[in-house]
């Protein structure tokens, strides 16, 4: 029997990645809370605490919680960015909180945490996402087809799957819509996200309501709302391309062609 | 106190839950009860694939899968499940692309299929592509198809709402299922929801380890339940470690990666599976390939400066195919280890995966109350269930399977139940051992802390029950365990409010973990042989003779109150296969 063996590849940032425990820094996170049960006052409270700057916001949120006070309220789930939970806005930019490493966000400042903007505060870090999903659920965001269903699986291209495979990726975790000015002065605005999600559908060949999902989006708090400040762009922790299916559905709109 | 009335109640939103919902709701008037929201389940973070049988690239048929998953469990796999789980697979594949499920394609427009671990053509001749997948976030996809399906069909949902009790009522003698209770987290009120059917659907129980792939969430809630309840818990000594986990985080890299050619490397940078599977190198089993990691460290040959890690070299296949069919996975080495997978191999570990155990049932979804007595209108689907269609160890993308074949059956043998029957009268005081328990926990003012016990149990479950375990170490977490829950007792949390009570709700979970951590310990000490994800070094071979059989651990309750595990065992269903060694 053959065995393999290759030479291992060292890099800088491997071995960086391969050192245990590192050193630990002091790292201060300032928290917007509120609880109405206790108050209607927000405060800002600092928190201090030792941390490895390989470790994530949420860690540090965790230790708050855990080590120094248990009534700091936030949702979290997966910890690596898939479930959508955790988006706060951190030094003043939305962000996963599971996604983003101490370092990278310039710990020797204290690092800003609160909710997203645009949404009702029900307690410290959590909003109320109901309008984000009546949103969701309103641009139809399901296959629609006619017609007999194919006893096997419906064809599709390669090409023409990959169409709308960016928004695919959305976990609508509400950093792109709740950093959207248009959103924060008016909450009848569809937002980002939906688009999004209709976006996935009016770009999926497979897919015939394609014009009723075109002209909900046509109506005043559709896409026209939009200003293209990308901000929903910078702020997707998925790296889809917001601001341009906004754009392509405006287009679609125009044209009728998608 | 607020008493809502349903059909049918489904308690979890993840795919499980969701592919219930879809079929119940046509059926009867059903309601979601979620303590996430629905698109938050873990079956999001699912990446590899969905296995079925679909032949779309090469040979493959629904028998080779049945034999794969037999296999793969180390025999232990009840035979008639596995049947139906690899049949079925090829219609729940396609009804998901029916409702919009964007699969990966091939040239012609077909789903496309990978390889995956322990999928093989012909018995076990060389690997076969299997496994139908969407880049490596197919459970991420199969998640918002889902939910976009329950919005299509009008799903009621209630979000953030946690069910705490499991209501059972006798009526002639048999234990019959009357509703749930549950904790509404944002208001911290108390809801029954008297129900024909619940199907449970609440997923696993993962987090009494520390390195694990799981979710924070993952706190085992309905089989903690059941269990209070005095229902049994089948296999739970099984406990699924995935080779690839993150370094020391445990964040899942997809199998899948090697499916596309990765290949699994010590610090010599030898290819050392081809010493421990020749046919299947790196794509043999799960159990069989996190061993061999274990075993590689041991002996010294494991990477980095305390040599306690192996690695994922993904760097001889091209980044267009790296882009292409594994986006997300790259992007986590980039983000949680700031190494670039095209050049850098990625520094991993076995993580704690998956819960083979679970809930009993039998291949309509029905929980059963001993070997073979059901307990009427209640039902149990995914990894919160134990059918057992993936006996002593899972097979990747199996689970993505068993959530729509299982899923599917429970949610429409529960809406049928409920058709046909009445409403079982509540219980005096339905809410009881709810407010019971929610008071204690925020009136406590003992001085320990959860995170401190939950950190104790997370270390003992690592050093004494993971992927070798001993006589010795079990015994250890066992009395490890119970000192635990001890101090349990005596914890206070802070948080004394109502509103978005998380820090509460968060020692109800721990509760939850230290008692399926004991089951786990319990079982798997009385299990004296190896067999698929339970390995034990002080007997390391299979002994079909004493232990082809499944362990069935109940929960009883002495005269003086004292709790104790009782464990029973049941028999293996075996239809054409005959337990063989098992090689890869």
């Amino acid at each position: 029997m053959s065995t393999t063996t290759v030479e291992s590849k060292h890099s800088a940032a491997l071995d960086a990645a391969e050192t245990g425990d590192a050193h630990l820094i002091t790292v201060t996170l300032r928290v917007r809370r509120f609880n109405p049960e206790v108050s209607d006052q927000v405060v800002w409270v600092d928190y201090e605490m030792q941390m490895d700057p390989k470790e994530r916001v949420l860690d540090a949120l965790h230790k708050i919680k855990w080590e120094l006070d248990g009534t700091l309220t936030f949702r979290r789930s997966c910890a690596h960015g898939i479930c959508g939970s955790d988006a706060m806005r951190i030094n003043g930019r939305n962000r996963l909180a599971c996604k983003t490493l101490l370092k990278d966000i310039n710990p020797e400042k204290p690092i800003t945490v609160e909710p997203i903007k645009g949404l009702t505060v029900l307690k410290d870090l959590v909003v109320d996402m109901e309008p984000f999903f009546q949103a969701f659920r309103d641009v139809m965001p399901f296959l629609v087809t006619k017609g007999n269903e194919p006893t096997r699986e419906r064809l599709q291209s390669a090409e023409d799957r990959a169409r709308f495979d960016d928004t695919t990726k959305c976990i609508l975790c509400a950093a792109c819509t709740s950093s959207c000015p248009v959103f924060w002065n008016d909450g009848q605005y569809f937002g980002p996200a939906a688009i999004v999600n209709a976006h996935r559908f009016i770009f999926d060949s497979r897919d015939e309501a394609g014009e009723q999902r075109l002209e909900i989006l046509n109506d005043r708090d559709g896409v026209w709302r939009c200003r293209t400040t990308f901000n929903c762009t910078d702020a997707c922790p998925r790296g889809i391309e917001v601001t341009k299916a906004i754009q392509e559905v405006k287009r679609a709109l125009l044209t009728r062609r998608f | 106190m607020q008493i809502h009335k349903y059909d049918t109640v489904i308690v979890g939103a993840g795919g499980a839950g969701m592919r219930a919902a879809i079929e119940a709701t046509k059926r009867s008037r059903t309601a979601v009860l979620t303590k996430l929201y629905p698109t938050r389940s873990h079956t999001g973070a699912a990446q590899g694939g969905m296995a079925a049988a679909l032949a779309n690239v090469e040979e493959d048929n629904w028998e080779w899968h049945t034999f794969d998953t037999i296999k793969g469990g180390d025999y232990l796999v009840d035979q008639d499940a596995a049947e139906i789980l690899a049949k079925e697979a090829i219609d729940a594949v396609l009804d998901l692309e029916k409702m919009g499920l964007p699969f990966n394609r091939t040239p012609e427009g077909r789903i496309d299929q990978r390889r995956f671990g322990g999928h093989t053509r012909n018995h076990g001749e060389a690997a076969v592509r299997r496994s139908c997948y969407a880049a490596d976030r197919t459970g991420h996809m199969i998640l918002q198809t889902l939910y976009q399906n329950c919005v299509k069909e009008g799903v009621e949902f209630f979000n953030e709402f946690y069910v705490l009790d499991l209501l059972l009522a006798e009526v002639d003698g048999v234990k019959r299922t009357a509703g749930v209770v549950a904790y509404e987290l944002a208001t911290g009120e108390i809801h029954v929801f008297q129900a024909k059917a619940v199907i449970f659907a609440s997923g696993g129980n993962g987090k009494f380890y520390k390195v694990t792939s799981n979710a924070h969430t993952l706190t085992g809630d309905g089989q903690a339940a059941a269990w209070r309840r005095g229902l049994p818990l089948e296999d739970m000594e099984f406990f699924q470690f995935h080779p690839t986990g993150i370094w020391r985080m445990g964040i899942l890299l997809t199998e899948g990666a090697r499916g596309e050619g990765g290949i699994l490397r010590n610090k010599d940078g030898e290819r050392f599976m081809e010493r421990y599977a020749p046919v299947m190198k790196d794509l043999a089993s799960r159990d069989v390939v996190s061993r061999a990691i274990y075993t590689e460290i041991r002996e010294g040959r494991g990477c980095g400066p305390e040599g306690d890690h192996v690695y994922l070299d993904l760097t001889h296949l091209p980044p267009e195919q790296l882009d292409a069919k594994l986006p997300d996975i790259t992007e986590f080495a980039r983000t949680y280890l700031g190494i670039e997978p095209y050049t850098d191999p990625v520094p991993i570990q076995p993580t704690a995966h998956y819960a083979m155990g679970g809930i009993p049932t039998n291949v309509q979804g029905e929980v059963l109350t001993d070997n073979t007595t059901v307990v009427p209108g209640l039902y149990a689907a995914g990894e919160v269930a134990c059918v057992s269609v993936h006996g002593a160890n899972r097979l990747g993308t199996n689970s993505l399977l068993d959530i729509n074949v299982f899923g599917r059956r429970s949610g429409i043998a529960a809406a049928e139940y409920a058709a046909t029957h009445d409403f079982v009268e509540l219980p005096e005081n339905p809410d009881s051992l709810v407010v019971e328990l929610v008071e204690r926990m925020r009136d406590a003012n003992g001085g320990e802390r959860v995170t401190d016990i939950r950190k104790a149990l997370q270390e003992t479950m690592d050093a004494n029950a993971m992927v070798f375990r001993t006589e010795q170490t079990l015994k250890q977490a066992v009395s490890d365990i119970a000192a635990l829950k001890v101090r349990y007792k005596s914890i206070s949390v802070q948080d004394k409010g109502k509103r978005y009570n998380t820090d509460l709700l968060e020692a109800v979970e721990l509760g939850n973990l230290l008692d399926l951590a004991e089951v786990l310990a319990v079982s798997a000490l009385a299990r004296k042989e190896s067999r698929g994800g339970h390995y034990r070094e002080d007997y390391p071979t299979r002994d079909d003779v004493n232990f082809m059989r499944h362990t069935m651990a109940y929960r009883e309750v002495g005269e003086d109150g004292e709790e104790s595990i009782r464990l029973d065992y049941k028999p293996v269903v075996q239809t054409r296969y005959q337990p063989m060694e098992r090689k890869y």
